[in-house]
């Protein structure tokens, strides 16, 4: 299902990020970034929690506002009950919605936050996605001092929370549309290859948002899934063409991008909720801030797994949803 | 498309394990290990004039405790993570995983959390471990008297 947007922009956006993604190759546009993993926190959890807050202070002191201005306040994360995300809210004091969608939340938040808006049932809104690496290791994995040895397609959580502000106040970057994407099972059982889990649900959200809008895949400058992995990447090109003959060729894929792969023990990439926005709302928005891409064609996948099912021996299912984004005079 | 012919594609995509390149690494830790091991049980029955197998209960106790003590360290899964099975099937994995798992929850409380998660990798060895040694103590004792 797509939705088309008259009047919503996202006016700011604050990512702050843990040490991996801060020694990875965009460090530099990042609002703050941590050197370790606990931000003067007890917990990995509260730390989770700390790093959704701190995006949102670095997204109010950009707008000048101050947390009573905000009419809605969205947030998810990777956390069972979503807890990252209700302690920061908690705090905050905002009308709040709590969202799961595994690592496609962002931009469920983000579709969220932009139909409340243009119909004006709403003036503004923070929308909030986080990740921390050890917290969901504790919850999904094993323990992180545990050293087992790892497979090559396993993925590592990215340390990171983000936050947007949107409103129908005019900014360069425009919300075109957004595109809710249908739950996918092709069959995949391993928690480890989360790309190949992801690739067929991406896959069909880009294929039922080009429908939709009447538009070829060329009419995008970059389209960037959210957390396929490197191999991921590369199942989705194919799998893309053989379904659906449509040639991804200016494509990428944040969590191939987000840290050093080659120096760092990351396996295939990011993943995690914070992995597409952390790219996104940095380096992304900035390009697009300086016209280097016009139109972006945001794709966030998510493995909707739980480890009881996956234990049960059921196959793994995933979601995308897709937001379009215009640079705007 | 088919799960079948989607399998394939993945196949394609996925890069393979380096399964013999990992078990020569195993077998070398591993063999490592087993030297320091009967090093420590030679040394032990030397220094302290005991016989062989009460310096195996002390090699195995001064292995439990380094495999602790570097976990706590931050720095053997590190090394667990390069030697693979050459450190997790000695006591030294044993150690590893109920050290990793109780820092992992002592946030959680002593009962709550140390105690409810730290055997949660190493519980299925001791559970199974019980079980056959049960069986295999019966097939003794059916086939020797």
């Amino acid at each position: 299902m797509t939705t088309k947007y008259n009047n919503v922009y996202i006016n700011a956006t604050g990512t702050v990020t843990g040490p991996y993604e801060a020694n990875g190759p965009f460090s530099k546009f990042y609002d703050k970034s941590y050197n370790d993993f606990y931000f003067g926190m007890p917990t990995w959890e509260q730390a989770e929690s700390k790093l959704i807050m701190d995006s949102v202070d670095v997204v109010l002191s950009k707008m000048g506002k101050t947390r009573f201005d905000i009419d809605l306040y969205i947030s998810g994360d990777l956390l069972n009950q979503t807890v990252a995300s209700n302690y920061a809210a908690s705090n905050l004091k905002i009308p709040f919605m709590g969202i799961y969608n595994a690592c496609a939340t962002s931009v469920e938040g983000l579709t969220i936050a932009a139909n409340f808006i243009d119909a004006k049932q709403i003036d503004d809104a923070i929308v909030s996605v986080s990740s921390h690496n050890n917290g969901a290791e504790k919850q999904f994995r094993y323990p992180v001092e545990y050293g087992g040895p790892k497979r090559k397609t396993t993925t590592f959580t990215t340390t990171g929370g983000a936050s947007a502000y949107l409103s129908r106040e005019k900014s360069p970057i425009k919300v075109d549309s957004t595109t809710i994407g249908i739950v996918t099972d092709l069959g995949i059982k391993d928690v480890y290859h989360m790309g190949a889990v992801m690739a067929p649900a991406a896959a069909s959200t880009i294929y039922n948002h080009l429908v939709d809008t009447g538009r070829t895949i060329d009419y995008y400058d970059l389209v960037l899934t959210g957390d396929l992995g490197i191999y991921g990447k590369s199942i989705l090109k194919e799998y893309m063409k053989t379904e659906y003959n449509i040639e991804l060729n200016k494509y990428d894929d944040a969590a191939s991008m987000i840290f050093n792969i080659d120096d760092e023990p990351v396996y295939a990439g990011g993943s995690g909720p914070a992995c597409l926005p952390l790219i996104a709302y940095s380096y992304i928005f900035d390009m697009m801030k300086n016209k280097k891409y016009k139109r972006v064609l945001l794709v966030a996948t998510g493995a909707l797994m739980s480890q009881t099912m996956v234990n049960q021996k059921l196959t793994i299912p995933s979601i995308a949803h897709a937001i379009s984004l215009e640079v705007v005079e | 498309m088919e799960k079948r012919k989607y399998k394939e594609i993945v196949d394609k995509h996925t890069p393979k394990e380096n399964r013999l390149y990992n078990s020569l690494i195993a077998f070398v830790t591993g063999g490592l290990m087993g030297v320091l091991g009967q090093g420590l049980v030679d040394l032990y029955s030397y220094w302290f004039h005991i016989s062989t197998k009460d310096a195996s209960v002390f090699m195995i106790v001064t292995l439990i405790f380094f495999g602790c003590l570097f976990t706590c360290f931050g720095w053997f899964d590190k090394i667990v993570n390069f030697a693979k099975c050459g450190f997790i099937v000695p006591i030294t994995g044993f150690a590893h995983s109920m050290m990793s798992a109780a820092l992992e929850y002592r946030k959680e409380g002593l009962v709550t959390g140390i105690g409810a998660n730290m055997l949660k990798i190493a519980g299925s060895v001791i559970i199974f471990g019980v079980v056959s040694a049960y069986f295999f103590g019966l097939i003794r004792l059916l086939i020797m008297g």
